[in-house]
């Protein structure tokens, strides 16, 4: 599904991702765990061309690495932005449109929005509402209520659990999990590393920039470095 | 004849093509964060295209109400064609330029199509003909014509039509989503430079009709006519608050009433000493007004964003 080799990523001069290569099996859900500042964020934003970046980035087995960044979701790959990045003027219901926008089947949006609204009842109760008035559980909801609506192949989500109560973190990775079982492909960035290792099949962790270990999410969970390092034990 | 009624009438005309041009600003600034201070340039290059097709068509005998259209239909086209190359042009290759340098591209800009119109068309002021009906109309007291009429309903039309646009049609949303965070719009697969240059084209077609009216309004057009024009749907913008487009429509209006009362009182006001040519002060003094006790306009709002 995403391929991905020697991804290179400049903040004006200052090397955030020094060449990392992973990749992503149709239908698995892969974490990208790491402590802040490692690369993870600039990973994500890379692979969807909101940074520029050197390396190959393949989608379907198509190099992506050039596309043009709104050509993407046609493609099948949509993102959850780091800090969600609802439209915060726009209502709910705006918002899952906005997801839907390089749709054009008029009548299966309609049906997906139904579809997001079981999926995410709350969002339903808060359609007339401008996002902006949402508690920020309610707009990570709308942020992959949004990001689903495109109908993804493979859905990367960065951080869906900053800043949120541990509440509203079981309800959205209940959410997350819920998508995975419909066949969506996950790229999964988390700084909370047991959580995203207990919903991914596999892990790779990050370290200034660099991949350092990648295994099955159990091994990573056992291995004690892991441990010591990024699960607080 | 009661002069508030007849000022106010006056200042609903002038306030309605205010309006149509603060549109123009507020909306590039609400998706760019730049005052294209070239704006009032495109009113006039809309005005001057206008008469100079009304002039070569004038020969075939059409009636005047067809002429004045026919002016607009021609320039219409010419003035989105202008907004949409400088933007290319000269906007773009600044998009992530400090906002400094756009700021002062768009008054280069705004001096290059005025020498360029002053080329073209002379230094001369151009006597727009009379081709629509200026029989006034008794109404309380005051004089309206047609001509007042149809501005001030072309421009409400125009208004509605563009809330409609923005608040109701997939582009619109795209805008609006594109104004608030470009980078998630292209997440979306909203192609961001395409709808920042049909922000560009979309006023500058209100800015073309809005030169029409001016131009039929006083009956002249002149090269340097969208730099005062220009500055004072600015101050509309700010006074709506800048990047709202309820606020443009209002601020125009107010503006346009405030000025025509200034207008008709301060020669009685200050027994005779300041003429109605003052009134230009007055647009200038809501701008400061507005700039100290209320930055963010009328209606704009501070609004929790990004979180």
């Amino acid at each position: 599904m995403l391929e991905v080799a020697g991804l290179q990523v400049h903040y004006g001069g200052i090397a955030a991702v020094k060449g990392i290569d992973l990749h992503v099996a149709a239908g698995e859900k892969v974490a990208l765990i790491g402590a802040n500042g490692a690369g993870k964020t600039s990973t994500l934003k890379a692979i969807a061309r909101m940074l520029p970046a050197r390396g190959s980035v393949k989608l379907q087995g198509e190099d992506i690495a050039h596309a043009a960044p709104h050509a993407l979701v046609r493609r099948g790959l949509a993102l959850v932005p780091e800090g969600r990045g609802v439209f915060a003027r726009l209502s709910v219901l705006e918002n899952l449109e906005m997801g839907a926008y390089s749709r054009t089947d008029r009548a299966q949006i309609l049906a997906d929005i139904e579809r997001v609204f079981a999926l995410l009842p709350r969002l339903k109760e808060r359609a007339t509402q401008t996002a902006g008035t949402l508690s920020g559980g309610e707009q990570q909801m709308v942020a992959i209520g949004r990001a689903l609506m495109s109908r993804p192949r493979i859905l990367l989500l960065d951080e869906p659990s900053m800043g949120l109560s541990p509440i509203m973190v079981d309800t959205v990775f209940d959410v997350i999990r819920e998508v995975a079982r419909e066949g969506v492909t996950l790229l999964l960035v988390e700084q909370n590393a047991r959580l995203a290792l207990s919903l991914c099949d596999r892990g790779y962790v990050m370290d200034s920039g660099r991949v350092t270990l990648e295994a099955p999410s159990a091994a990573l969970l056992d291995n004690p470095a892991v441990r010591a390092a990024y699960l607080g034990e | 004849m009661d002069i508030f009624i007849q000022q106010i009438i006056n200042g609903l005309v002038l306030g309605s093509i205010y309006a149509l041009v603060a549109l123009g600003y507020t909306m590039v600034y609400g998706i760019l964060g730049l005052i294209n201070f070239a704006h009032g340039e495109v009113v006039m290059i809309g005005a001057l295209t206008a008469l100079t097709a009304i002039g070569l068509l004038l020969p075939a005998g059409l009636p005047g109400p067809m002429l004045v259209l026919a002016g607009l239909l021609i320039a219409i086209p010419v003035c989105m064609a202008v907004g949409f190359t400088v933007e290319r042009i000269a906007y773009r290759p600044l998009r992530h330029a400090p906002r400094l340098a756009p700021l002062i591209t768009a008054i280069g800009v705004s001096i290059v199509l005025q020498q360029l119109a002053m080329i073209g068309w002379g230094r001369n002021y151009h006597t727009f003909p009379a081709l629509l009906p200026t029989a006034p109309h008794q109404f309380a007291g005051a004089a309206i014509t047609d001509l007042q009429i149809i501005i001030v309903l072309t421009a409400a039309v125009l208004m509605a039509g563009l809330v409609w646009l923005v608040n109701r049609t997939r582009l619109g949303r795209a805008m609006r989503a594109t104004a608030e965070n470009p980078a998630v719009a292209r997440l979306m697969g909203v192609d961001v430079d395409r709808v920042i240059s049909f922000t560009f084209v979309l006023g500058s077609a209100l800015a073309a009709v809005a030169g029409v009216m001016v131009a039929a309004n006083y009956s002249i057009a002149h090269y340097a006519m969208g730099f005062m024009l220009g500055l004072k749907a600015f101050t509309a913008a700010v006074l709506g608050g800048i990047g709202n487009l309820g606020g443009a429509m209002l601020g125009g209006l107010l503006l346009g009433i405030i000025e025509s009362l200034a207008a008709g009182y301060i020669g009685d006001l200050t027994g005779g000493f300041l003429g109605s040519h003052y009134k230009d002060v007055f647009a200038f003094f809501v701008l400061i007004l507005v700039l100290v006790f209320r930055p963010s306009g009328l209606m704009g709002e501070k609004v929790a964003e990004r979180a």
